[in-house]
């Protein structure tokens, strides 16, 4: 094999992992920040996928349809959170699986009953469909290209947010006390509606984003649930760098693991988890 | 094949050992017998099929076409009105053991419909092997299920994944291209339809550039494609089904490789997605049992009536379902909805001609069809037939001790 061969490679791992730190964004907040076991996050971002197809199949065009179901998101995320997840803060993990594991089954059945269970497909708009040849026979996607830049942009303004900003220091001192940051004088039910709704949101970005690629099809968020869990414990829980770079790592890990392991690709990442954690339990950048 | 011994049934076992010649007069005069036996009780029909996460639209299609089928036949099987008992299988394999004897024990089934997903079929079948039901497979492709675990009670109407591989090599040898790379979903499924591929293809004088198995469910394929590019085969085989199906191909035609190369597969590449697959998907050639384009009046005549039902396009799963329906209604009529008369049943079934949507078939010694395989080659998003690759393909039902 040539060089170009591994560096088409990296760049293929590379991508990889930016669509899953995509994915597993929203994890890091719900999860990740909040500590709540959010199993449901697979169907938050079935929903974003499937508002994608049917706002832009509505609308014509792939921005309006995302702009349309953004709103949507926020506002399924929020009464998610008000009706069930709220109740459930000072319960044990397991109380958390099980709500979060019934939001899944009751996800699957109203897509089941408004979408049908046939396989969409979105289209790409005009503006992002060319592609660009590499070699004589591969091209490779402007709109995979796109996505990367989106998840760079996503990824910086998340790391503003929460790092930087009066809003993210209120969600890093409520989670790490509840009663405290209350006794403060601010509103931490108000607070953790906020964040598990922008979990819920960037989870169902995640899925519009990556719609016009994975297509659209019934079960579609059962995939990325491990794998985004997978993101956020070898990034270290808490730590939206971390997701980043665990992102990156898994990408490339299962990029290569592929090429040069190919009868052991679906176990690399596991091992490659296996091997973070024995390093450091807390995960990569996660605190002790 | 245990019978509650009443006395109709036994009566009936003499007349059937010693009067053969008379068989006719016999027959005839044995219906209020069996009007007596029990007539008044609904025929149960144990549907075991997925309605929830990717199988969902196979499962649906295929017991619509089952009902549609019946319904043909005036709603009736022998006569006998129907009770359809649904369960969702939700082609998981670790509750099927349990569903199938939730039909089979509380339920009590006359006859037992599924399933879509090859490993609950399994499942289903080391069951109903032993039971006293008829189990009628409307999909579920793995070679053993007519193959080391076939019975007397067990028919298929669909296709071993035997089928559409071994005509695969084939086809590609005949449109002359010679080296091949190999694609699969590394699970039973795909590894039986690489294996069948293989044994055409490499007895013809191919040779396989290389053989990638990928991860079963998994849909990142960009690593692999990057591989392809680079090993420039004159042309990829596949396996690959649904969700993933759509991937893949959009994938492949994004990578620009299908400029160069070009892409075939097991039908399943290309069967009920061509429409979310779109552009992509245009020249992929397929080999399957069935195409939605074939020019024949059954297959015309399914398409519209399934169409008026559904209100959606009939696919070939919908065949499938249709055709176990038609078995069913051939079954019970040889037996004049007479559930009791197992043998007599299985007699009429496996000596049944269908005539099905994809074409008249019969079937095997091991109860799989045999059935012509097509080539087809997707033309505005319709896959239509190139040729007959083979006629009467027969499943070798490798382990099969029966007939």
């Amino acid at each position: 094999m040539e060089i170009s061969f591994y560096l088409i490679q990296l760049l293929n791992g590379i991508q990889y992992g930016f669509l899953l730190f995509l994915m597993a964004s929203g994890l890091t907040l719900i999860f990740g920040i909040m500590g709540i076991i959010n199993l449901a996050h697979g169907a938050f971002y079935m929903i974003g996928a499937y508002l994608c197809y049917w706002l832009t199949g509505i609308t014509g065009n792939l921005f309006t349809g995302i702009l349309l179901a953004i709103p949507v998101s926020i506002l399924f995320g929020y009464a998610v959170e008000r009706l069930a997840i709220s109740y459930l803060y000072q319960r044990d993990h397991l109380y958390q699986v099980l709500l979060t594991y019934a939001l899944i089954l009751i996800a699957n059945e109203l897509q089941s009953i408004f979408w049908g269970n046939d396989v969409h497909s979105v289209p790409i708009p005009e503006l992002l469909r060319g592609s660009i040849q590499l070699t004589a026979n591969q091209a490779y996607p402007v709109y995979r290209l796109f996505i990367s830049g989106a998840c760079i942009t996503l990824a910086v303004a998340m790391y503003w947010v929460i790092q930087k900003t009066r809003l993210g220091m209120t969600i890093r001192a409520g989670a790490s006390n509840r009663e405290m940051v209350q006794a403060l004088g601010i509103n931490i039910n108000w607070l953790f509606a906020i964040v598990f709704s922008l979990g819920a949101t960037l989870a169902a970005f995640a899925g519009m984003l990556a719609a016009p690629v994975n297509s659209v099809y019934p079960g579609i968020g059962d995939n990325i649930l491990i794998i985004s869990f997978v993101v956020v414990v070898i990034g270290g829980i808490g730590s939206i760098k971390g997701a980043f770079i665990g992102a990156l790592l898994i990408g490339l890990a299962d990029t290569f693991g592929k090429v040069l392991l190919p009868d052991m690709a679906s176990m690399v990442v596991y091992a490659l988890m296996a091997a973070v954690l024995f390093w450091r339990p807390q995960g990569l950048f996660g605190k002790v | 094949m245990s019978d509650q011994k009443k006395p109709g049934i036994s009566r009936r076992d003499i007349i059937k050992g010693g009067a053969a010649a008379a068989g006719l007069v016999t027959a005839s005069s044995l219906i209020p017998t069996r009007f007596a036996i029990g007539n008044t009780a609904k025929v149960k029909v144990g549907i075991l099929l997925p309605y929830t996460g990717t199988y969902a639209k196979l499962g649906s299609n295929i017991k619509d076409a089952l009902q549609l089928r019946i319904n043909e036949a005036g709603g009736k099987l022998g006569g006998r009105e129907v009770e359809y008992i649904n369960i969702d299988s939700e082609a998981s394999p670790p509750k099927a053991p349990e569903l199938t004897n939730k039909l089979l024990k509380k339920e009590q089934v006359d006859f037992l419909i599924g399933p879509v997903h090859s490993v609950v079929g399994m499942a289903m079948v080391k069951l109903a092997r032993n039971a006293d039901v008829i189990a009628v497979i409307p999909n579920a492709g793995a070679n053993g299920l007519t193959g080391s675990l076939c019975a007397p009670n067990i028919f298929r109407t669909s296709f071993s994944s035997y089928q559409p591989g071994f005509p695969g090599g084939t086809a590609m040898l005949e449109d002359g291209h010679k080296n091949v790379v190999l694609m699969y979903w590394n699970y039973g499924f795909g590894k039986e339809t690489a294996a069948a591929f293989k044994e055409s293809f490499l007895a013809g004088g191919g040779n396989i550039v290389r053989e990638i198995p990928t991860p079963f469910p998994k849909v990142e394929f960009q690593a692999y494609l990057t591989e392809v590019a680079a090993l420039k085969p004159d042309a990829v085989f596949t396996f690959y089904a649904g969700g993933g199906a759509v991937k893949f191909v959009k994938d492949y035609a994004a990578a620009g490789l299908h400029k160069n190369i070009p892409l075939y597969g097991a039908g399943f590449l290309t069967e009920g997605v061509t429409g979310a697959q779109g552009e992509a998907a245009e020249g992929v050639r397929t080999t399957l049992h069935y195409a939605d384009t074939l020019d024949l009046p059954a297959n015309i005549r399914f398409r519209e009536a399934f169409l008026k039902a559904t209100g959606s396009q009939a696919d070939v799963y919908a065949v499938q379902g249709y055709d176990a329906g038609d078995l069913l209604v051939q079954g019970m009529a040889a037996v004049e909805g007479d559930v009791r008369a197992k043998a007599e049943m299985i007699k009429a079934m496996e000596s049944a001609t269908i005539d099905s949507p994809r074409g008249k078939f019969t079937f095997s010694k091991a109860h799989n069809p045999i059935q012509d395989i097509y080539l087809r080659e997707v033309v505005n998003g319709q896959n239509q037939v190139i040729r007959t690759v083979q006629k009467a393909v027969e499943d070798p039902a490798e382990g099969c001790k029966m007939g």
